[in-house]
């Protein structure tokens, strides 16, 4: 049957989900005793080869071009759907990054499957069936999907699943593929990349967001949750509500809710925001939230774990200074 | 230039959704059934290529009888012609099923550029375009902020958004697909004389047989993806407030909350 994984570097850094994915199939493994392979796109990559190895992959497949190097739909889509297509496997994930939602579509596509997007959880039934939960309606509802054609497919959303501990001593096979893609037959060509001035974590894969809303005022005044973001550390980011976008004090890409970004951090710090149905359809999944808001009716409050009733003005510089201090003592 | 919108119906996104008793689908009484967000910003785009280098917009749609009047918004924003694939057997079906649909339909129509939202906000599945750009061979960008088309007509710089705010600056050649994201314009609203207008335009129903499907390949049957057993995620109850007047005390009991209680911090 053999669990395929399609693992993802970016900027020579492996990508957290694609740990994830690994040690769902550990798990899956137990239960199927199944060999797992995991395929990674890109140039040079032997180096992570040790890693995917050491969490869980049996079989390493390094699908390396210098066309590869950086990322087109067109180029990787091509470089895996063949490599599939020679090895069958029954079962094929990825991870539904932001690279994710626009590759593993059209890999779908030329493997003329179905793809289960975005799930929170994936199993597999006695008679090899992969189950897919994936919540549906901006995660209003959350339903079971099958598929009914090979290879199943299905991307997982970041941060759901647990990474498991790797086995340092365990070795994989390393296979290394040269994938027959034509320069001249690439259509979508990346020109160029404009990166943020610092490199932001990507909302979807952080573990702490602190968001703001329209009670924000101005773009100054973000400078407050990016404070607090920084004195939390690591792996936090800032987000912010659909007020705050569209009164332009931040981009779009930071926007949190139906029509921004579904995120699912450890820890979710909504500051002046009121709790509407669109906004929390984008949190409401976050393992913590907590509220800081002056009106005690907002509803943010029935869905927050911890609230705060107050000025956030007054309460986030005392907030950070007391993270501040504490991370300072560790 | 022959421009092709995609455009789905969906539910407002404030609404709730409730399941039906079995927990085999939603209840679908009452909804109130919008333009897909992300649809009207390619909508929007369509209609500005329109002005900027003429030609015609048609848009397109999959969906049941309610979505001709979401066909008929989108004319009275400035659209010429509506598409709308409509048969009792297209019920059900998945992202690969539609876009085959939609595929064949604008096969036979000539156009330059196919645009589409970057998700529909009901299934939020973000692949239709992808398979659409299969079917029909030709290259997409998804999650464009920004458009820009060469001097020629020949081909597009598209600023997609990529992870962790980053910009994309792609290039590729017409004919192609492009999904909207929701910077990409300001969508406009319908004006008087546009909705008047929309009333004589024209809407081209298109069944099963039009498109010389069989009933088993499309809808449910045709499906690769089978989607059942539909629950509501557990209610999220309202945790504790925290009382106190001065700044450091709260502060300093939610941080040992976090501490301590959620171990998260
Ligand atoms: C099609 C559609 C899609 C949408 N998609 C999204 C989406 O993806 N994401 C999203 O967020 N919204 C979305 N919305 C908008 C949504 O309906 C709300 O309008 C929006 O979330 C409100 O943002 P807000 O909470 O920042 O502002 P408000 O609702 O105005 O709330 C501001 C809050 O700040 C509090 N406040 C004010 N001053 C202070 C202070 N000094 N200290 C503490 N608290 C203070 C107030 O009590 C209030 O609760 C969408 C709407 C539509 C129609
Ligand atoms: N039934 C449909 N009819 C027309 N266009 C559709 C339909 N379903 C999806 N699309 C288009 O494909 C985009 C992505 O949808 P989805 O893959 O369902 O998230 C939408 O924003 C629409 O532009």
């Amino acid at each position: 049957m053999s669990l395929w994984v399609i693992a993802e570097q970016k900027d020579g850094k492996l990508k957290k989900v694609s740990l994830e994915l690994l040690s769902l199939c550990k798990k899956l493994k137990e239960k199927f005793k199944e060999e797992i392979s995991c395929v990674l796109v890109g140039y040079n990559l032997e180096s992570f080869a040790q890693i995917l190895g050491e969490y869980g992959a049996d079989k390493i497949f390094l699908a390396e071009d210098e066309i590869l190097k950086s990322y087109s739909n067109d180029a990787y889509s091509k470089a895996i759907a063949d490599l599939v297509k020679e090895h069958n496997p029954k079962i094929l994930l990825g991870g539904a990054t932001a690279q994710g939602k626009d590759l593993l579509p059209l890999v779908s596509a030329k493997l003329n499957t179905g793809l289960a997007a975005d799930c929170v959880a994936v199993d597999i039934d006695e008679g090899g069936k992969l189950i897919c939960t994936r919540p549906m309606y901006a995660g209003k509802v959350k339903v079971t999907a099958t598929l009914e054609s090979f290879p199943q497919m299905a991307s997982l959303r970041p941060n759901v699943l647990e990474v498991l501990p790797p086995d340092k001593s365990k070795k994989a096979e390393v296979i290394k593929v040269k994938p027959e893609i034509d320069q001249d037959n690439l259509r979508v060509k990346l020109i160029e990349v404009k990166k943020e001035k610092k490199g932001k974590i990507d909302l979807t894969e952080a573990d702490v967001i602190v968001s703001g809303g329209r009670a924000m005022k101005s773009a100054e005044n973000f400078k407050l949750l990016e404070d607090l973001a920084e004195a939390l550390g690591e792996g936090t980011t800032v987000g912010a509500s659909r007020a705050a976008v569209d009164a332009g004090y931040v981009p779009h890409d930071i926007q949190v809710g139906q029509t921004g970004k579904v995120v699912n951090p450890n820890l979710y710090v909504a500051c002046g925001i009121s709790g509407a149905i669109q906004h929390l359809a984008g949190m409401i999944t976050s393992k913590c939230i907590v509220a800081i808001n002056k009106d005690p009716e907002a509803p943010i409050f029935q869905k927050a774990d911890y609230g705060i009733v107050g000025d956030l003005y007054k309460i986030l510089p005392v907030l950070t200074g007391i993270i501040k201090k504490l991370k300072a003592q560790e | 230039m022959n421009i092709v919108v995609c455009i789905k119906q969906v539910p407002d996104t404030e609404t709730k959704i409730q399941i039906n008793s079995d927990g085999s689908g939603i209840v679908t009484e009452g909804i109130k059934y919008v333009v897909n967000p992300y649809d009207e910003y390619a909508l929007e785009e369509g209609v500005r290529l329109k002005e900027k280098f003429g030609g015609e917009v048609t848009v397109i749609s999959l969906g049941p009888e309610r979505a001709k009047e979401a066909i008929r918004n989108c004319l009275a924003v400035g659209a010429d012609k509506g598409i709308h694939l409509n048969d009792p057997s297209f019920e059900g079906s998945d992202s690969y099923v539609t876009a085959k649909i939609l595929a064949k339909a604008i096969s036979e129509i000539p156009f330059d550029i196919i645009l589409t939202g970057k998700q529909g906000v009901d299934f939020d599945n973000s692949q239709v375009f992808a398979y659409l750009a299969n079917f029909l061979n030709l290259p997409f960008v998804s999650v464009v902020m920004d458009l820009e088309l060469s001097s020629d007509l020949k081909s597009v710089t598209a600023k997609r958004e990529g992870e962790g705010g980053e910009k994309e600056m792609i290039q590729i050649p017409l004919p192609a697909i492009i999904a909207a994201q929701k910077d990409l314009n300001q969508p406009r609203y319908a004006s008087l004389p546009g909705i008047m207008k929309a009333k004589k335009k024209e809407i081209k129903n298109l069944t099963l047989s039009d498109l010389d499907f069989s009933a088993d390949e499309v809808g449910e049957k045709g499906s690769r993806v089978k989607v059942k057993n539909y629950s509501l995620p557990p209610e999220r109850k309202a945790g504790q407030i925290i009382q106190g007047e001065d700044p450091t005390e709260v502060c300093e009991i939610l941080v040992k909350l976090l501490r301590e209680e959620a171990k998260i911090i």
